[in-house]
């Protein structure tokens, strides 16, 4: 029997036990939303293609599994950008169905239609136009082949309008597999027992936790590991909630916003374990001054990953989870057994810089916008699943809520893509209906993508926005005020909407808090409400975030309180 | 770290013949500022499967990276970084050179000594085909250059490896 293309998309839908899409319907995607609608996947259906791609990857994350987005040609296409280059950064699964003029059209300039298979090469995994009928099943099940498999990634699949209504005949295909394309997952031994000799030698170890650890679910091995070497371990912003955040052997995160102890404990380990990272600019600062006395032993699934920025003594490619299982296997094999007081004169260096200089602030008669996150901390018992916008309220949610658990914290990470985190909470709770998902917001980011708002009121999905409103874009304000003389040139944005009305205007709820004391109550009352809800916390305004690291200079040279 | 000198690299790709690899492979060099000195693309025997010949420059890290991100390229079959190995390289030009009275002989004596062949001729002009390596092609033109180039198209290189593996 011969089924249409939609119909074939809705198929492989279920064999991909895909239970949600994300999108927006347009002239020629049209048949996709008209066969979805006979199916039980649910669309979410957004207001702004970039809000879909934001909540697919919030989803995917907060499920561990491909998010899936349809949305239309042209326009629709294009504002899916933002959304692929922050999940490329960032690893994240998904895949996005373009729908495209007919065959026939392309190339013409026809009306809505743009090469988005040439606009999207550089942030996708993989990208797709599919040209004939015929290889539409085969190139669908492979996006999702690609998009989950390796270092995960969005793939996109452009498909014209002709090839969506056309019939043909379909049986269901097996597991795609590439000679093109062969992701390593097993770490050559070899390399894994040259590690087992510098974890041997190693004094002062740290663990270098990243996203990786998370996307391949490796958190419980990592915590083993890091308990049988007892070595401390950081981690970048990607790898928050990797390893507990209360733990004794955490060392927060490090890098151009990272604790004193983190930064410190880099500057002078003689191991650095990186696994899952892929040592970003803003976690080295000057190159040359990251771990200088250190040996670094790397452990990623992307060879591009490793010596693309800071020299290796010990590369192993492979997927964390399997490497950290193999190095645990040797090591019970050569009975490596790490003597519990030889790191003690590190641990006790470490202890003396966690209380050198901690992360503090002091709160007085304005709010605190760190005061804020560690109330929501403590009223949420860590339990939250937080997004976050980009900027400052970033920095601070990264720093002040101790994540640990993974996939807790959803932020656009490598792109820091201001409208990420409403989207991706959205996202998030459509994926964990029964958890509470909290976005942390900037005043500025969150008007990126509040459109999104009447998703969330459609569908009923109850998140939460907590608002640091600080009138300013605050990052670059800070930036401002530390480096340019406090020339405050096009960040002030006293111009914003009253964020409760706001709220009010969708049917949603609105509170704020404009002094200390009614930061509690308002947290207490706004993440109890069973619906979406702004809180507008009125923050001083020229709170900066420390410590910093000013770009491009050694990571020990913090500026501090 | 290694050695930072800048060195030639003579890369072959066998691609899946499909449209928009080449532009990722361009793609992925100029978007990460990474050189591409000469290409050159056919198909193989398998109609299904391309192959591409590139050379590039770069510091040991840099082709390091080149080919990893060339691996990377879920399009990308088999990277081989011939540089490394015994192999077998060819660039052809064809050059449109002034044929002035008095310099006929010599362009033919040259043509002689390089084994080129010329391939067309007019009452002005000579065309050269001329093939070998870049080092051989280079010297000839250095050569003919006095005569008056009137207009060259290279090929880029080609190459395969000397072992059968
Ligand atoms: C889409 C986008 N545009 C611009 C920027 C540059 N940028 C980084 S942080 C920032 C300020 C964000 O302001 P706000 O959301 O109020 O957060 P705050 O830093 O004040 O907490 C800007 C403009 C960005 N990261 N993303
Ligand atoms: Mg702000």
């Amino acid at each position: 029997m011969e089924i249409t293309g939609a119909q074939i998309l809705m198929e492989i839908f279920k064999e991909e036990k895909v239970d949600s899409v994300f999108g927006m319907t347009g002239g020629a995607a049209i048949d996709i939303f008209d066969e979805l609608a006979r199916t039980s996947i649910q669309h979410i259906m957004v207001r702004h293609e970039q809000g879909a791609v934001h909540a697919a990857d919030g989803y995917a994350r907060a499920k561990r599994s491909v998010g899936v987005c349809i949305v239309t040609s042209g326009p629709g296409a294009t504002n899916t950008v933002s959304g692929l280059a922050s999940a490329y950064m960032d690893s994240i699964p998904l895949v996005v169905f373009t729908a495209q003029v007919p065959t026939n059209l392309i190339g013409n300039d026809a009306f809505q239609e743009v090469d988005i298979v040439g606009i999207t090469r550089p942030c996708t995994k993989h990208n797709y136009l599919v040209r004939r009928m015929e290889d539409l099943a085969r190139t669908v099940k492979e996006a999702f082949y690609v998009a989950r498999s390796g270092r995960p990634g969005p793939v996109l699949v452009d498909i014209p309008k002709d090839i969506i209504q056309g019939k043909t005949a379909y049986k269901p295909l097996r597991a795609p597999s590439l000679k093109s394309y062969n992701p390593t997952y097993k770490p050559n031994i070899k390399q894994v027992k040259k590690a087992i000799n510098l974890i041997r030698e190693a004094r002062k170890p740290i663990i270098f936790a990243g996203g990786g650890v998370i996307l391949s679910g490796a958190s419980r091995e990592l915590a083993e590991f890091a308990r049988r070497l007892n070595a401390p371990v950081t981690a970048s912003l990607m790898g928050l909630g990797a390893f507990p955040g209360t733990d004794e052997l955490w060392l927060g995160m490090p890098g151009m916003h990272g604790t004193y102890r983190a930064n410190m404990s880099i500057g002078s380990c003689d191991l650095l374990i990186g696994i899952g990272v892929r040592f970003d600019d803003r976690v080295t600062g000057k190159i040359d001054t990251f771990a200088p006395h250190a040996k670094i032993i790397h452990i990623d699934i992307d060879p591009t990953s490793i010596r693309k920025n800071i020299p290796v003594a010990v590369p192993i490619v492979g997927d964390c989870k399997i490497a950290l299982g193999e190095l645990e296997r040797l090591m019970d094999e050569e009975a490596l057994v790490v003597d519990p007081y030889k790191n003690r004169p590190w641990l006790d260096q470490i202890e003396e810089w966690k209380n050198t200089n901690p992360l503090s602030y002091e709160q007085m008669d304005i709010i605190k916008p760190q005061y804020v996150i560690e109330r929501l901390y403590d009223i949420t018992k860590g339990q939250a699943i937080i997004t976050t916008e980009v900027g400052q309220n970033q920095m601070w949610a990264a720093q002040y809520y101790h994540f640990d658990q993974p996939n807790s914290f959803i932020t656009s990470g490598g792109l820091g893509c201001m409208g990420f985190g409403f989207p991706a909470a959205i996202g998030a709770q459509v994926a964990s209906q029964d958890k509470l998902v909290v976005d942390i917001a900037g005043d500025g980011s969150i008007q990126m993508n509040i459109q999104e708002m009447a998703t969330a009121m459609q569908y009923s999905l109850p998140v939460k926005i907590v608002i640091l409103n600080n009138k300013y874009l605050g990052m670059v304000r800070q930036w401002q005020q530390l480096f340019y003389e406090k020339r405050y040139a096009s960040t002030s944005i006293e111009e914003t909407p009253d964020f409760v009305k706001l709220a009010e205007s969708y049917g949603a709820v609105g509170l704020r808090a404009t002094r200390p004391q009614e930061v509690v109550p308002v947290l207490k009352e706004g993440l109890s409400t069973p619906k979406p809800v702004i809180m507008d916390f009125w923050v001083d305004r020229e709170e900066c975030v420390y410590p910093m690291v000013p770009a491009g200079a050694p990571m020990t040279e913090m500026l501090l309180v | 770290m290694k050695t930072m000198t800048k060195e030639k690299h003579t890369i072959s790709l066998l691609v899946d013949n499909q449209p928009g690899v080449l532009s990722r492979i361009a793609g992925m060099f100029s978007g990460r500022g990474y050189n591409i000195e000469s290409l050159c693309v056919a198909t193989t025997m398998d109609p299904l499967v391309s192959r591409i010949t590139l050379v590039t420059k770069g510091d040991q890290l840099i082709i390091e990276q080149i080919n990893k991100q060339l691996n990377k390229l879920v399009d990308v079959i088999k990277v081989h970084d011939l540089t490394e190995t015994d192999f077998v390289e060819r660039e052809t030009a064809l050059v449109k050179v002034r044929a002035r009275p008095g310099h006929k002989a010599e362009i033919l004596r040259l043509v002689d000594i390089f084994k080129c062949k010329v391939v067309d001729a007019n009452s002005t002009h000579y065309t050269i085909e001329v093939t070998g390596t870049v080092e051989k092609l280079s010297a000839f033109l250095n050569l003919i250059k006095p005569m008056g180039i009137k207009e060259i198209a290279r090929t880029g290189s080609i190459a395969v490896s000397r072992n059968n593996k």
